[in-house]
């Protein structure tokens, strides 16, 4: 069988002490539940998790290389959307 | 009877649910970085050691009950082929992706009804070994049934290697129903299963799923036994040869 004409799928896992699922990396499978199944061989063996999500990698839109001038410099210089811009007076000091 | 006479037949029925694991798990190792690809090689690859495993918990039990001083290793590596209880199912070749696929079907559905009345067993350390395979074998089945079902309703060729396979391993199941004196004695006592209730239900459930998989159940003319007396197939012999190698040439090897 040829993995060309399997589907990627990327694999989240939520671990026993965890909130949120974390991307842990991927795995190529026929359909979802193949995939479920394969990434809790590959990606849970030892104990790692105990929830997973698997999602169609071609479902995820992703930013690109070219987008990063557009998308994160405007906010280089604008520091004063950090709470730790604003100096605090003496009386909330202990904030 | 006597506890002393009790332990030895336990000891004996330990070894025959040992040796079936070790045989069938060292099968399947026989994938590892054979497989049809990465993420299938490491899900067989953890069947296998789940076997392993398994064949692992009741060695230590025998070598507990034996009382002689001797190890796992002792079971596993140092017995010959007509000291080998395995049903003859486990020790057949791995053959194509089909035949293993086949296999482990046969013999996850037959866990899934066994190791639940195991469970159950007056022993407890049977049933504790029991208790953990089973998540396993759940595990297993669901695995198997699902590559029954894609390769069985796939493409014509896989299909065609699927009902191959069922064909020329169906005469290798009956071995799983047989009880002989010594397994009906602790099935009266309740240590042991009475693998003979097992096959109505064994039967409608491989139906079902090998119907679904749009596959023929074979006729029952042809019938293989021999295991549980000790007289194997010659792909026994080979196996032994190479799984025992190691141990018997480096007696004191760790690692």
């Amino acid at each position: 069988m040829a993995n060309e004409s399997m589907v990627l799928f990327e694999v989240f896992i939520r671990s026993r002490r965890g909130l949120d699922h974390k991307h842990v990396g991927s795995v190529h499978a026929e359909d979802s539940e193949q995939a479920l199944e394969y990434a809790r061989d590959c990606y849970t063996r030892r104990s790692e998790g105990v929830s997973i999500w698997v999602v169609k990698s071609e479902d995820i839109t992703a930013s690109q290389e070219d987008d990063s001038e557009s998308f994160y410099d405007p906010s280089d210089d604008k520091p004063y959307r950090h709470a730790t811009y604003y100096k605090l007076p003496e009386a909330v000091n202990n904030m | 009877m006597s506890v002393v006479l009790n332990n030895t037949a336990i000891l004996e029925y330990t070894l025959r649910l040992a040796d079936d694991s070790l045989i069938l798990g060292h099968r399947l190792t026989e994938w590892t970085s054979h497989g049809p690809f990465l993420e299938e090689d490491i899900a067989m690859s953890n069947v296998a050691l789940d076997y392993i495993g398994r064949a692992r918990m009741y060695y230590g039990y025998a070598a507990e009950l034996s009382g002689d001083g001797k190890t796992e290793d002792d079971f596993a590596f140092l017995r010959d082929e007509r000291e080998f209880r395995n049903l003859l199912i486990n020790e057949l070749p791995r053959g194509d992706f089909a035949y293993s696929t086949v296999r482990q079907l046969f013999i996850d559905v037959f866990n899934s009804l066994y190791l639940p009345k195991l469970m159950q067993s007056n022993d407890e350390t049977l049933a504790a070994i029991a208790a953990k395979g089973i998540k396993e074998t759940r595990y297993h089945l669901r695995r198997s049934r699902d590559w029954t079902l894609r390769l069985g309703d796939g493409t014509a060729e896989s299909h065609k290697r699927m009902q191959k396979a069922i064909d020329s391993l169906w005469g290798y199941t009956h071995e799983l129903f047989e009880l002989d004196e010594l397994e009906q004695q602790l099935a009266d006592q309740r240590v042991g299963v009475d693998n003979t209730a097992l096959r109505a239900e064994w039967l409608a459930t491989v139906e079902s799923i090998l119907s679904e998989a749009t596959l023929t159940r074979p006729n029952d003319d042809w019938v293989v036994k021999g295991g549980r007396t000790g007289y194997h197939t010659e792909n026994l012999g080979h196996l032994l040869t190479e799984m025992q190698f190691l141990h018997r040439s480096n007696p004191s090897c760790e690692w």
